[in-house]
């Protein structure tokens, strides 16, 4: 009786969960909807960890901000290095621990608190049907007459609007306010995020909507058309980077640098073309089919999160200047 | 229940930056478009509530159903909605080759107007229904032309109405957010709103966000003022399908002229809406089971904070009734409330207590009560004075008090207001995003989020029918629950 | 002549038959037992209720389709018949035009005929300021300004004491007489009915009768008026 007993506990043990309590991440909505790659991800690091992790979204960076040391967060992602460097002024970070050193980004990677797991860059998405001669450079773009019709969002709400602000600034510097009375002109409306604008162009009701590099991968792949273009400038193009961190004061410290090490892998980074439109921070084997027939800049923009913090009030309000002008 | 949120976002704000100059013209385009949008709503309002309230047609009670339907509509939807219709590639622009100008501020003007002109019908309609048939019957036995009987019954009429369906028209574009951002073409179109939405997002300047909901509250506090002396709009649940009998209008001129303004108002208010359905509807087979969950929880939702509003503003009604004016003014102050400070102050407020996210759903549910109870109380509160008048009396002299007088006397005779309040809180809370997107998990996506989500995986189309769907629960419920209400004052 | 030709009238499940003359000059009495459908006489006469059939006509002309105000008609209500936010005065100067200001001979005879039924400088008052009496007094002399030929009663003073009844009915025979007005009341009371009117309609059981004579009426009552005036009649 006793070793059986025994034996079922042990057993109980031994078949029960490895870990108490899941992990818990912070992502964006888009994310882990069921249409990003947030579920895929999930299943797929379950399957290695044998452990259960559950994601939390909304505006990850005011959640967390607004919960401070109370956070139930292990795990945060989604955040971009553009709004980066306020998450880690709030000191709730501990260094991510993983080999940065031959990463597919345009640029080197050198922050050892967040940790890269997807980008692309900037651009203004057109319909090749419609638009037969886009602007060939941000100059072009800037002079161009009034009836070409850009939509954009807002740099005070949208990640990708700031990206815009941020862009600008990289290219024109000082003359910043100045392009954006420029544009002025040919900017329909200012939405508060990307869903708005990207719907609006497919409706056709612009021209060019302010989006990604990568945007017409989604249409070639998942609906086989390749009309939608990105317009390429020589000036180069703002860089967009996604980042996972994790937590200083998670109670599973194990698990979250698991899933942490897990980023990279290209379990994880083969989810990342077809489930986030974007490309991968490190590239396992070969892209899908549609990204290779991608327009790519040769030059590549980007700030580091400290740049791009300490710039971020001048840069919108030279977008509130210019555009009230 | 507004001054929490509000004090509980402040102790977490990270120092005091107090307000930039971008504010103060943030403030005054809040209150310049917010005047022309409600001075623009009342005004055409008029005419197509002047003909509702004289004419009887068949089809009149399914033309006041959808009159209703633009002001309970999810914003998004509608914006997608105006897009079609007037925007530069839209229905107006293919037809007649002129795109109306429906970016900037004269687009944010356009959607309020879209937005509240029907709003302004439905009340002003009840003002013309509180002109006695009395009234009418010795006009027409005096002769009165359609002038005179506006110069003499409409236009007191009009005076004593329209200035509180003005107020409450203008305090409901004070708050405009999505409106403003998706149409308004730009920073020089900046509400406060949106600015508080700003200073959450990147800065987390919560003490500026505090700060500006205050002024937008304080808005309020001037505008539920001056209610104090106006005479608020009221009962807007009952006495729609009565036309009054009108014997000055048969003219075929007059006739002509009402057909055409019920027209025009039908066709600006309801084109949009068809463009949405059918842009979704082909695509609504294509819908995951994760939507229909979805859709499932917005229901449940909605019929929550229905039964809550119920509760929850019938003894404010109550206190109203009995004398506390004072009850009246936070009612018409919640107009006002930022739904978003709302939502982060009750977020701040729980997590001490609880894990928040536990409670996505019934605090979406709450705010949404909380946002819908002005016009429950503007059902209300009319309704149950004229109950004291009518039967204060007879009740006490019967000794019905308490319960028993809720049971066989209140809830009996005002069905019809209850109704409505009811179905107006559920179709917005249906059709709410923004609580929601702050506190939810995944498994608890609304219909309204899964929409967003859908534009945000590139999925246009299916989010045009998830459109379709949201529209259909909105005005399925607030038809319903209005149904419901009316069946019961009939019978 | 006022006269009703094989007029019916249908409300909802009540019909209302008429086929009848009334001649002009004097008070004609309307009276019948509750819901016999008195009201929808003078109603049908005014254009308050359309006719299912027949046809009426005032003075040799067929207003069958007119509206209630192009009728040579004036109508005096139970109550109701000012309206509460105009004064006494703009209330009786109705009866003269309905737009425009009021010439000042107008407002003289809007004060001539207030002092005629006794309402002197009442003119600037509300008509919440008056008595039951006074109102009234002053719905009476609006009709007495509107000079339509026919005058129609709808228990206009129903609501009023015995005492005062008797003198607004004495009242109305005078001023009415002055004017040339005829009248046609609808009342519940047979002693307004042998006060005041010379002849006398009976409603009942969904038939109006031909006017006739009062005290004949009264001195040989027909089983249905016997019924409403209960057994003490003629006493």
């Amino acid at each position: 009786m006793k070793t059986t007993s025994i034996t079922i506990a042990a057993g109980l043990i031994a078949t029960g969960p490895a870990w108490a309590e899941p992990l818990t991440v912070y992502a964006p909505d888009y994310f882990a909807s069921e249409w990003g790659p947030g579920p895929a991800i999930e299943a797929a690091f379950e399957a290695q960890c044998g452990c259960e992790m559950e994601y939390v979204t909304g505006d990850v960076l005011p959640r967390l901000r607004l919960e401070g040391a109370r956070t139930n967060a292990d795990v945060v992602i989604g955040l971009n290095t553009d709004t980066a460097q306020p998450a880690r002024d709030t000191g709730l970070f501990a260094p991510h621990g993983v080999d940065t050193t031959d990463l597919s980004l345009p640029m080197a990677w050198t922050d050892d608190t967040f940790l890269p797991f997807n980008w692309s860059h900037t651009a203004f998405v057109y319909d090749a049907t419609r638009l037969a001669d886009p602007p060939a450079s941000f100059d072009a773009l800037r002079r161009a007459p009034d009836d070409l019709t850009l939509v954009v969002q807002d740099p005070r709400s949208s990640v990708s609007g700031l990206a815009l602000a941020l862009w600008i600034d990289a290219i024109y510097g000082d003359a910043a306010e100045e392009v954006w009375a420029d544009l002025a002109d040919n900017i329909v409306t200012v939405t508060a995020g990307w869903s708005e604008s990207y719907g609006m162009f497919t409706e056709g009701e612009v021209d060019m909507v302010l989006s990604y590099t990568t945007s017409p991968a989604y249409h070639i792949v998942a609906e086989g058309d390749d009309t939608k273009r990105a317009a390429i400038f020589p000036e180069g193009h703002y860089v967009m980077v996604e980042t996972a961190a994790q937590l200083a004061g998670t109670d599973q410290p194990d698990l979250a640098q698991a899933f942490m090490d897990f980023v990279l892998t290209p379990a994880f980074q083969s989810i990342v073309p077809e489930g986030n439109w974007s490309f991968p921070a490190r590239r396992a084997g070969d892209l899908p089919d549609g990204f290779d027939a991608l327009a790519l800049p040769d030059k590549a923009i980007a700030y580091s999160p400290e740049e791009a913090d300490a710039k971020r009030r001048a840069v919108v309000a030279a977008f509130e200047a210019g555009m009230r002008r | 229940m507004l001054l929490a949120p509000l004090i509980a976002t402040l102790t977490r704000a990270e120092g005091w930056t107090g307000l930039r100059p971008s504010d103060g013209s943030a403030l005054w385009f809040t209150l310049w478009q917010a005047a022309v949008s409600a001075a623009l709503s009342v005004l055409l309002a008029i005419p197509v509530a002047r003909a509702l309230a004289r004419r009887r047609f068949p089809g009149r009670g399914a033309v006041v159903l959808v009159l209703g339907a633009p002001f309970i509509l999810p914003t998004i939807v509608a914006v997608l909605g105006l897009v079609a219709v007037f925007g530069r590639s839209g229905l107006v622009a293919d037809l007649t080759g002129w795109s109306p100008p429906l970016y900037g501020p004269q687009g944010v003007i356009l959607a309020h107007v879209f937005f509240n002109m029907p709003l302004a019908v439905r009340l002003i309609v009840q003002g013309w229904a509180t002109v006695p048939g009395e009234r009418l019957r010795l006009a027409a036995s005096l002769g009165f032309g359609p002038g005179d009987t506006f110069r003499v019954l409409e236009w007191p009429m009009l005076r004593a109405v329209v200035p509180g369906v003005f107020l409450v028209v203008f305090l409901i574009c004070t708050t405009s957010f999505a409106i403003a951002l998706a149409l308004g073409g730009g920073p020089r179109a900046t509400t406060v709103e949106l600015a508080i939405y700003a200073a959450f997002r990147f800065d987390f300047d919560l003490g500026r966000a505090a700060a500006l909901a205050g002024m937008q509250l304080a808005i309020g506090v001037v505008a539920a003022t001056a209610t104090l002396r106006l005479s608020l709009p009221s009962g807007f649940g009952a006495g729609l399908d009565r036309p009054v009998r009108r014997w000055d209008s048969q003219g075929a001129i007059l006739r002509l002229q009402d057909v055409a303004c019920i027209a025009a108002a039908c066709l600006f208010l309801l084109t949009p809406l068809t463009m949405v359905l059918a842009g979704g509807a082909t695509h609504l087979p294509d819908i995951e089971a994760s939507v229909w969950r979805a859709a499932l929880r917005s229901l449940v939702i909605a019929v929550g904070a229905a039964l809550a509003t119920a509760a929850v503003a019938f003894p404010m009604a109550l206190a109203v009734a009995s004398g506390r004016r004072w009850v009246d003014v936070v009612a018409v102050l919640t107009i006002t409330a930022s739904p978003l400070v709302l939502g982060i102050g009750t977020y701040v407020l729980l997590l001490p207590v609880t894990n928040p996210l536990v409670w996505a759903l019934p605090v979406t549910a709450a705010v949404n009560v909380l946002l819908a109870l002005p016009f429950a109380m503007r059902a209300l509160v009319p309704a149950l004075r004229d109950l004291t008048a009518d039967y204060g009396r007879l009740s006490a002299s019967l000794g019905l008090t308490g319960a028993a007088w809720l049971r066989v006397v209140a809830l009996p005779r005002l069905r019809g207001p209850l109704g409505y309040a009811m179905g107006l809180t559920a179709a917005l809370s249906a059709g709410d995003l923004g609580v929601i997107a702050l506190f939810a998990r995944p498994e608890d996506a609304t219909l309204p989020l899964k929409l967003y989500q859908l534009m945000g995986a590139y999925r246009m189309a299916d989010a045009q029918a998830a459109g379709v769907l949201l529209v259909v629960i909105a005005l399925g419920l607030f038809w319903a629950f209005e149904r419901a209400g009316r069946d019961a004052d009939a019978g | 002549m006022l006269t009703l030709a094989d007029v019916t009238v249908r409300l909802g499940g009540f019909t209302l038959r008429a086929d009848l003359d009334v001649p002009p000059g004097g008070i004609t009495a309307v009276i019948g037992p509750s819901g016999s459908g008195k009201s929808t006489v003078l109603n049908a006469i005014a254009g308050f209720v359309a006719l299912s059939a027949g046809r009426v006509s005032i003075a040799g002309r067929d207003v069958t389709d007119a509206a209630p105000g192009a009728r040579p008609v004036s109508i005096i209500f139970q109550d109701q018949n000012l309206f509460p936010h105009l004064t006494v005065a703009r209330n009786v100067g109705l009866g003269l035009r309905t737009r425009g200001r009021p010439t000042p001979e107008e407002r003289d005879s809007v004060d001539a005929v207030l002092a005629r039924v006794g309402l002197e400088g009442t003119g600037d008052r509300r008509p919440a300021d008056l008595s039951g009496g006074q109102q009234s007094r002053a719905a009476l002399a609006r009709a007495l300004l509107r000079r339509r030929p026919w005058l129609l009663l709808d228990e206009a003073f129903g609501a009023l004491g015995p005492a005062l009844r008797h003198e607004m009915l004495d009242l109305l025979s005078e001023t009415a007489a002055e004017a040339g007005l005829s009248a046609l009341m609808v009342t519940h009371d047979p002693n307004d009915v042998r006060r005041a009117a010379g002849r006398t309609i009976l409603v009942a059981d969904g038939v109006a009768h031909p006017p006739v004579r009062t005290e004949a009426l009264f001195a040989d009552p027909p089983e249905a008026l016997k019924a409403y005036l209960g057994p003490r009649a003629g006493t």
